[in-house]
């Protein structure tokens, strides 16, 4: 019994050998993990600058538009072109699958581009904004409304009462969701090979073609996926209880 | 006389849903420096609408607000200057969970009237001391009892050294045996010569410190007087009918 599981995870050791170490082949994977890191990281820095500019303008609308109706002027109109303008986007960002929106930015807006990098990093970041900025809106909404109204009774503006009050406690509300977000977006990234880009997946299956084994290559992929989520899972964990202490 | 006008409201309205719902139905009210106002009333009369729109905490739907002869109903006043002269109370405190109450005090201060961080701190100091609370200076919002929240929610509106303080329902929140740590600290502030105006359900501070008592019902002052006659001498039958309740 115990011979023929030694025997088996030899014949494994084996195979794996000669399908990932002969001829470097795991190289593809460190580059494609490279790659699906540059993706992810790049599409995180643009979706956050994004979500804010969306959730504050979504916000300052909703909380504005009552007392800016009723004090009149321009500002109202312009908001709500603005908030308009928010809304198609993301009702379209988040009503159509990543892939497509991936292979439209592709093959479509940038036709003309040989590097699929640097257009993944836009259409995931495009589409992550969406999530990102419905974190940060539902951040804000969840944030005690007197406590905007203290800031504006000392007399700060609406920029400053966000700035030093609101903003301030919605980070940290927000930050183990935010983080959350990055997780899915790793994952969400092993799309990018179906625009010519090397990433984690795509390498997977490209060791896989070549040497005709599937199960091995795809397993290291998925295992890879797998380490990488349950690091960045334990690590929110670790900020979540800090966030917790502090509240005290 | 005129010059002793710090507040003038009026004909202050506010509609909701399109007129269905009048808050305030027709304010006319003056308040003069030096003056503590208490308005009472059952609820859902309007008081709390009333005190929140004399810092446009609610935007009236029309009618007008002169503050110091500015008036702040006027779209193009910058009411952020009018709010840094009129300190808010709020029932549920509202101190800023993210900073402790050295900050909340200084935070503005040194924001909008451009204090040095000592001259912030030590005025802050001060007045902490004078409600009994120096030594939380470096505690946190959450470390705090209800009335020591609100103490410091009245030092952090005093910082701004406002010309008027409101106050909306500043006890409301806070279990019984603390109230009288939060009226204490009004009834010197009164004492010193502090314009306030008070929305309060507590007949004993009106009767007490008062210079006048306003009695709103539906949107509207039905009866204002000193407080012994307020009080005594009720004339219009609703007050007379508010009063048997509640005294």
């Amino acid at each position: 019994m115990l011979d023929h599981i030694i025997g088996a995870l030899m014949a494994f050791f084996e195979r794996f050998k000669e399908v990932m170490i002969d001829g470097d082949r795991y190289k593809f994977l460190i580059d494609g993990l490279k790659n699906t890191f540059t993706i992810t990281f790049g599409a995180l820095a643009i979706g956050i600058i994004l979500g804010i500019l969306v959730a504050a303008i979504r916000t300052s609308f909703d909380k504005n538009r009552e007392a800016m109706k009723l004090r009149g002027g321009a500002g109202y109109y312009v908001l709500a072109v603005l908030n308009g303008i928010c809304k198609f986007y993301l009702t379209v960002t988040r009503g159509t699958p990543v892939v497509v929106q991936l292979m439209i930015s592709y093959f479509v807006i940038f036709a003309l581009a040989d590097d699929g990098i640097p257009v993944a990093i836009f259409a995931f970041g495009i589409n992550s904004g969406a999530y990102v900025a419905e974190i940060f809106r539902a951040g804000i909404m969840s944030i005690d409304h007197g406590q905007f109204e203290a800031g504006r009774s000392l007399g700060f503006n609406y920029f400053q009462t966000m700035r030093f009050i609101v903003i301030p406690q919605m980070f940290k509300a927000v930050l183990p969701t935010l983080c959350n977000e990055f997780i899915a977006l790793l994952k969400e990234t092993s799309v990018a090979g179906y625009v010519g880009v090397i990433d984690l997946t795509k390498a997977g299956n490209t060791i896989a073609g070549r040497t005709f084994e599937y199960f091995i290559p795809l397993l290291s992929v998925a295992v890879i996926y797998l380490v990488l989520v349950m690091i960045l899972s334990w690590l929110v964990g670790i900020l979540e209880r800090r966030l917790r202490k502090s509240d005290r | 006389m005129t010059d002793n006008v710090l507040i003038k409201v009026e004909n202050l309205k506010k509609h909701y849903t399109g007129g269905v719902v009048k808050a305030l139905d027709g304010i006319n009210c003056e308040i003069k420096k030096g003056e503590v106002v208490v308005i009472v009333g059952p609820s859902g009369s309007g008081k709390s609408t009333f005190l929140r729109s004399l810092n446009l905490l609610e935007i009236p739907t029309s009618g007008k607000i002169f503050f110091d002869g500015v008036d702040i109903t006027d779209k193009k006043t910058n009411i952020n200057m009018h709010r840094q002269r009129m300190g808010m109370v709020f029932q549920h405190f509202n101190l800023f969970p993210n900073m402790n109450v050295l900050k909340n005090m200084t935070k503005a201060p040194m924001t909008l009237l451009k204090k040095s961080k000592e001259e912030a701190e030590s005025k802050a100091l001060e007045l902490l001391d004078r409600v009994g609370l120096k030594d939380r200076a470096d505690a946190y919002p959450s470390q705090l009892s209800g009335g020591q929240k609100q103490r410091v929610a009245i030092v952090r509106a005093l910082c701004m050294e406002p010309e008027v303080m409101l106050f909306d329902e500043p006890t409301s929140a806070l279990d019984p045996e603390m109230v009288g740590e939060v009226l204490d600290v009004m009834k010197n502030l009164a004492r010193e010569g502090m314009t306030m105006v008070v929305v309060t359900h507590e007949m004993g501070f009106a009767k007490e410190v008062a210079t006048r008592v306003i009695f709103m019902d539906e949107g509207k002052i039905i009866e204002e007087n000193n407080p012994q006659d307020f009080f005594e001498n009720p004339q219009n039958p609703r007050l007379k009918d508010f009063l048997s309740k509640v005294l």
